[in-house]
């Protein structure tokens, strides 16, 4: 049943939390609250968790006020940020908590309890450590604990805090493919909060990017990815140039570039332009407008190149990435001069007060698809 | 800190300044605490085993300890419910006041015992605030055990919540919210998971509560009128004892209140050692 | 729409009704009386109390005995803590256990064990008594039981803090060519400063208001050698309840100033500690 969050708020003493949250999350979906740390996702995270209550707004799963219900009601399971897990238990004593607490009439028997956790065990890839406390595991393993103790109460929705926060780069990945994974044969609800962008955007069906209490966004990866729909989401996913462009008779410019085609000729005569490392193209023909570059240090990050362009008519510097087999091929070095243009930008409308106007958003694509 | 690797020796100035250093502090510490210590044991034996025995088995001294067990009996199992729902409501909630409640348990480590056995002779004693009512339906809290009860609960109070406290804050509530989203009612949660987490640093409380009833002075003499028999703690007939020149029979009573705390600092070290990460980290634990 | 706010985490009401319930009954309550019975002897009877010689007397020898004791545990406490946090020796976990001593040993038995020790013919007495110094039945005698019972104070709030100060501090000040002394006195002694003092409030507050390990090595000698606390018991004796409260109020009042007072040396070492960092 579709969970609806409708206009949700929540204040703490001086700054708000929540602010005129609404979300609807689908039956089955992978769902990713984004952002940074303060931005609300944590407190969104509790409040569906029945650990926290709004100061106004609902929450309703079909018919039935979510929010009414008592957190030990709503069929919830919860992984927490730093597990949670419960020290003076073992593995499998933890797993069979949810269980063995529910009242003699709906508790199942001692036999189908200990027949579950052996599944859940083997789901979480931890047969033969049920009878290790949580101190006597690693991170990854008592991560993947708190994960069956949550499953262990057939929940209808999965919630996950960071779930991997606190684990080292090289277990974090393979987490990650192993939970999506998982997700995939359960269909199992889930909402997880995260503040690292790549994780939200290579596990979510979708992504809820958060900004001091409100979303700013909510799409698939790619929407968030490709059409950020403000200029925090800009700046928040991904690395990205920024740069003002101004009025002149052909259309916005900066520097010799010129966007033509803007939909606000006689309204702004400013705009804020993102452009992603990506989008650069590198070696634009004299016919085409285009910045003069100097290239002043490459950066080689394994499979990428990330170059260090001053753009003098800018006054600043972009960022350029190209694949590191590619810096052969197009004969790049620090030192050389290039022509550089951005190949699609998303642009953002300045009042004449200078201010961001969010919801003037453009998606700048070049006309001609010649690829430098 | 454990052992670091010293970078170079030490020249002899300074390990001559450490020699000098250990020698100051051992000698203050024997000559402080353990000379002391070992008198009272000297004493209680000066006049052989059988004197120290017929000391500590006559009427008075026994009755003295059924007494001092008593008032323990009763007032630490009431602080110790008070010390975990106090624990509970200052770590687990946000409240107005909550600096207040804080520094009201820790008031009775800063008030002198005396005046702790004095403020229940002005509410219940003959002039006080309930004294005629009470002499009306002829109830006798001063000079008499509820009074002596009254005062070690008021001297005993903050050692069990003081204990629980900083852990259930290090703690955090987080396996509490666990226990609770996995579907565990209120009672199921605090016996299942929060008595479980502070058990031993309850007990180590618990310990130096009782270390305290037992051996409280001040506070209960104040209260307890000495009638031999029936209101003299242990401690109470040891100062009788003495006040009567018989040295033997004060520091064979004292012996055995010596061989308490002995007992108590033992069991609390072992306790350290072994259970340390689930005791709070140790401010001193008051008087 | 208006929303039923619940906690989670449950009993709110029970243990913080009960908390307060128990705190106002057993505290509050009989202190009430205390303040109610002092205010009730009027401004005279005040007067009259507080202006007597042996109040007087009994109030410094409380105070000044305490500050003074709190004081030598506070050199003595930095030494023993010292010790037993930085140096490795035989037997030295036996003696950290018996740092707690004092607060183990009941009052009564630590009040004998004292006397008995240095009374003219005891153990240390004996020895002293040819110096000309006498400790039983003397001011310094109380001295002397004051700081046996706040001895531990100072070492166990200063053992946590040295173990966790960075050596590397210290190597930094030797590397900068000070002197051992000098690395003591100008880093270590400044970082200690405010746990110091945490020590000696905690010490001064035990020792204002001893009374068990006091009264036998005191004397009691009226002027001399009484303390205040032992005052309030003999007014007691002789059904002076307001007497009682009043100088009972004295002392928690004045005992309370001087807490007071440590806290904001303390919080101004505390700041000057930190803008040093």
């Amino acid at each position: 049943m579709t969970l609806e969050l409708s206009h949700l708020n929540r204040r703490f003493a001086g700054f708000s939390a929540l602010d005129e949250v609404s979300l609807s999350i689908a039956p089955g979906e992978f769902l990713a609250l984004l952002g940074p740390s303060g931005s609300g996702k944590t407190t969104l995270l509790r409040i569906l968790a029945g650990l926290d209550y709004p100061d106004s707004g609902s929450v309703l799963k079909g018919e039935e006020d979510f929010l009414a219900t008592p957190a030990r009601e709503r069929r919830i399971g919860m992984v927490f940020q730093h597990y949670a897990l419960f020290r003076h238990l073992t593995v499998t004593e933890n797993i069979a908590f949810g269980l063995r607490v529910r009242p003699w009439r709906t508790r199942p028997s001692r036999a189908k309890i200990h027949e579950r956790v052996d599944r859940l065990l083997a789901r979480v890839q931890l047969d033969g450590l049920g009878g290790r406390y949580p101190t006597q595991l690693s991170g990854g393993q008592r991560q993947r604990v708190a994960l069956a103790r949550a499953l262990a109460v057939e929940p209808d929705l999965l919630l996950l805090d960071e779930p991997f926060g606190a684990l080292d780069a090289l277990v974090r990945v393979s987490l990650r493919r192993w939970l999506r994974e998982l997700h995939e044969e359960l269909k199992l609800t889930t909402v997880f909060v995260t503040h690292d962008q790549e994780e939200a955007l290579e596990l979510a069906d979708r992504v809820a990017v958060m900004n001091q209490g409100r979303i700013e966004q909510v799409d698939t990866p790619e929407v968030i990815y490709h059409q950020p729909a403000t200029p925090f989401v800009c700046e928040f996913i991904g690395k990205v140039n920024k740069f003002g462009v101004r009025r002149h008779a052909g259309g916005l410019a900066a520097g010799a570039w010129v966007c033509e085609g803007d939909p606000w000729p006689e309204r702004y005569n400013a705009a804020w332009a993102y452009v992603r490392p990506e989008q650069l193209r590198l070696a634009v023909p004299p016919a085409q407008p285009a910045w003069d570059a100097w290239l002043r240090h490459i950066y080689l990050a394994g499979s990428v190149a990330h170059l260090d362009l001053h753009v003098p008519s800018l006054d600043q510097s972009l960022e350029a990435d190209v694949a590191s087999e590619d810096l052969a091929r197009l004969g790049l070095q620090a030192g050389m001069r290039l022509r550089v243009a951005p190949r699609s930008a998303v642009l953002f409308a300045q009042d004449a007060g200078g201010h961001t106007v969010e919801r003037e958003r453009w998606i700048w694509h070049a006309q001609d698809r010649v690829h430098a | 800190m454990t052992s670091r690797l010293r970078r170079r020796p030490l020249g002899w100035p300074r390990r001559l300044a450490r020699l000098v250093l250990i020698v100051l502090a051992l000698v203050f510490l024997l000559l402080f605490l353990v000379l002391p210590l070992t008198t009272v044991f000297i004493e209680a034996f000066r006049q052989g085993v059988g004197a120290f025995v017929e000391a500590i088995r006559q009427p008075e001294a026994l009755s003295a300890m059924r007494l001092t067990l008593l008032v323990a009996t009763i007032a630490v199992p009431l602080n110790v419910v008070f010390g975990v729902a106090a624990a509970w409501a200052m770590t687990r909630f946000q409240f107005r006041g909550k600096a207040f409640l804080g520094a009201l348990i820790d008031l009775p480590f800063s008030v002198s015992p005396v005046i702790s056995g004095l403020i229940y002779v002005l509410m219940f004693g003959a002039q006080g605030w309930f004294g005629p009512w009470l002499e009306r339906h002829d109830i006798k809290i001063i000079f008499a055990v509820p009074g002596l009860v009254l005062a070690t609960v008021f001297i005993t109070l903050p050692f069990v919540a003081r204990e629980l406290i900083p852990l259930m804050e290090s703690q955090g509530s987080e396996e509490e919210e666990a226990a609770r989203v996995l579907g565990a009612s209120g009672w199921q949660m605090f016996f299942r998971v929060t008595l479980p987490n502070i058990r031993w640093a309850l007990l180590y409380g618990v310990l130096l509560c009782n270390a305290r009833a037992m051996g409280e002075f001040g506070a209960v003499s104040v209260v307890s009128g000495h009638i031999r028999g029936l209101t003299t703690t242990m401690p109470l007939e040891v100062e009788m004892r003495y006040n009567e020149y018989d040295y033997v029979g004060a520091f064979a009573v004292a012996s055995l209140l010596a061989l308490l705390a002995l007992l108590t600092l033992g069991i609390k070290t072992l306790m350290e050692w072994r259970y340390g990460d689930e005791l709070a980290t140790h401010a001193p634990g008051g008087h | 729409m208006s929303i039923l706010r619940q906690r989670v985490l449950p009993g709110f009401g029970l243990s913080l009704g009960y908390a307060l319930t128990y705190l106002s009954l057993i505290v509050l309550l009989p202190l009430a009386a205390l303040a109610w019975k002092a205010v009730g002897m009027g401004a005279s009877g005040w007067l009259q109390l507080l202006s007597a010689p042996r109040t007087l007397a009994a109030l410094r020898l409380s105070l000044g005995g305490a500050v003074l004791a709190a004081s030598i545990n506070a050199v003595i406490g930095l030494l023993v803590g010292w010790v037993l946090v930085r140096y490795r020796f035989p037997g030295r976990r036996v003696f950290d256990a018996l740092v707690d001593l004092p607060f183990a040993l009941p009052t009564a038995v630590a009040g004998i064990a004292l006397t008995t020790l240095y009374a003219p013919q005891g153990w240390l007495g004996r020895w002293l008594e040819p110096l000309g110094i006498q400790v039983a039945y003397t001011p310094l005698g109380v001295l002397v039981a004051m700081v046996f019972v706040g001895f531990p104070f100072v070492v166990r709030t200063l053992q946590p803090v040295l173990a966790s100060l960075e050596r590397d501090v210290e190597e930094a000040a030797e590397s900068l060519g000070a002197r051992r002394w000098q690395t003591f006195f100008r880093v270590i002694l400044p970082l200690l400063a405010p746990t110091l003092l945490t020590g000696f409030a905690l010490a001064l507050a035990r020792a204002v208001g001893e009374y068990g390990s006091v009264i036998f090595i005191a004397g009691n000698i009226p002027g001399r050698s009484e303390i205040a606390p032992l005052l309030i018991v003999q007014k007691l004796e002789q059904f002076d309840y307001a007497g009682a409260a009043a100088l009972g109020a004295a002392m928690l009042l004045l005992s309370f100033v001087l807490l007071v007072l440590v806290a904001l040396l303390q919080r101004w070492s505390q700041r000057w500690a930190e803008s040093s960092r």
